[in-house]
């Protein structure tokens, strides 16, 4: 099998290159979601990302609901970006953040002082113009090196851990090797396997960090006096056939593949600095996970399931893959790889993984994922405290 | 035809590729040693499901990945269904 060493990709005034060329109208905040709406649904071919959020937030938990938004609208994936807000002071704390990233189509509206009918009118002209600027932006050759990957699976069972997790671990090896950068994540559904990973750590700081914060995690939890036997493995996970949490987390890092190593660890929604694999301090619940990913300039998202599990995200591709026969065949609407072969010996992992890679380079040159088709738009905002 | 795979060289348990029904004849495979096995399973096993290999004693590791995934929480017999019921983590 001849794989693609490159893609057809848009290449943004930043430099970093993107799969998708999507014009995104981002509510600043909760009350924002319906002018933002009323935008993406007069002006074709725009997309509004609704969230529940924005408000009243403080702290830490204000900081990644920032770097969470900035970083979405400043995704290569995204070719131009319309934010409305209530105020004006945020939203343009927005705009000049996506800016300071060195995207320059970015411009943003307020409802206060003027009403939603018009800040409406006002930001659909500026959707308008950006859609038909978009609209012809070229992808032009790029090297596979350009293209950040993020992974994280779900409804995992153990067909997981045996064959979709280390396809996806057979192609991280190799994009570990091309130079790419790529990452992991899921703090919690390492547990019972940490000591294993932080094994793969690339020198000590990563290392330190890793550790730090696996035990943050571990204090959130301790701190709810409860333990997460009731949740992990979830439900699905049991029915499917896992049993403990320490197999859970082996099968989770089969991801990593087996040369692989992490370069460092950033924090929620963080921007890494170089290529390489790094881990990011992540919930193991899939679309606030891939959101935090998406906001970190990831542009392609791997997905192994076991169960099935069928989510997407509004502006990173999430390209899933299953081992488990029945899941290919019942919910086949929802899996664009099927390598279900290698539990009958009839494919290999290497194969499997040239199978993948084909996948990945179909997606980046413009191959909708089933998530796609399916309207599968999952934005989830990661919050760490109550509102004030 | 495969109706079960194990993981690693020192694992305990193999995980089913198929549905198996009580008193099955089975084959299996060992991903890294890439040896053909065989064993007969004492239950009905869903595919996903683990099969013990050995026969391990209340309070011993049961290992998968070549790591420990938990320990026995009663005897468990070999070919029988290993799962919640008989394995619990090590952790909580």
């Amino acid at each position: 099998m001849k794989l693609d060493r490159s893609f057809m990709g848009y290449r943004r005034e930043n430099g970093r290159v993107g799969i998708r060329n999507h014009v995104v109208i981002m509510p600043l905040d909760d009350i924002s979601n319906a002018a933002a709406e009323a935008v993406a649904a007069q002006i074709r071919g725009t997309t509004a990302i609704p969230h529940a959020y924005g408000r009243l937030q403080f702290g830490e938990d204000l900081e990644l609901f920032f770097r969470t938004i900035i970083g979405t609208c400043a995704n290569p994936n995204v070719a131009a970006c319309v934010v409305i807000g209530i105020e004006d002071e945020w939203t343009d704390k927005v705009v000049e953040g996506v800016e300071a990233l060195g995207r320059e189509k970015v411009a943003g509206f307020s409802i206060e002082l003027k009403g939603q009918l018009e800040c409406v009118r006002q930001a659909s002209w500026k959707a308008w113009e950006y859609k038909l600027w978009a609209s012809e932006q070229k992808r032009e050759k790029c090297p596979m090196r350009d293209l950040w990957v993020s992974t994280k699976c779900g409804e995992s069972d153990t067909t997981s851990g045996l064959a979709s997790n280390p396809t996806v671990g057979n192609v991280f090896d190799r994009l570990y090797a091309n130079g790419n950068t790529i990452s992991f994540g899921e703090t919690t559904e390492l547990t019972g396997a940490e000591h294993i990973c932080v094994k793969r750590a690339a020198n000590e700081q990563a290392a330190e960090d890793f550790m730090r914060m696996f035990h943050r995690y571990q204090q959130v939890v301790e701190a709810q006096g409860v333990d997460l036997l009731g949740s992990q493995p979830t439900k699905g996970n049991v029915r499917g056939g896992l049993t403990t949490i320490e197999e859970k987390a082996l099968g989770n890092l089969q991801k990593i593949g087996k040369k692989c190593k992490f370069v460092g660890c950033l924090e929620p929604a963080e921007m890494p600095t170089g290529k390489g694999l790094w881990f990011m301090d992540t919930s193991s619940a899939a679309a606030e996970a891939v959101t935090l990913w998406a906001a970190a300039g990831f542009v392609c998202h791997l997905f192994p399931t076991g169960q099935g599990n069928v989510i997407g995200h509004p502006i990173e591709p999430v390209i899933k893959l299953t081992a488990n026969p029945k899941t290919a065949e019942c919910m086949k609407e929802h899996i664009d790889l099927d390598v279900s072969g290698i539990l009958q010996r009839e494919l290999t992992l290497d194969r499997a993984g040239d199978q993948l890679w084909d996948m990945v380079t179909r997606v980046a040159n413009g191959r909708w994922t089933c998530a796609e088709v399916m309207n599968h738009n999952e934005f989830v905002l990661t919050k760490l405290y109550v509102s004030a | 035809m495969i109706h079960y795979i194990v993981h690693g060289g020192s694992d305990t348990v193999g995980v089913m590729a198929v549905d198996v029904t009580k008193g099955q004849a089975l084959r299996g495979w060992n991903m890294t040693t890439d040896k053909t096995l065989r064993a007969k399973a004492a239950q009905d096993i869903p595919l996903g499901h683990k099969i013990a290999l050995v026969d391990v004693a209340t309070g011993d590791e049961v290992v998968k990945y070549d790591a420990a995934i938990g320990t026995a929480s009663r005897p468990i017999k070999k070919g029988q269904h290993v799962h919640t019921h008989n394995l619990k983590t090590a952790r909580w």
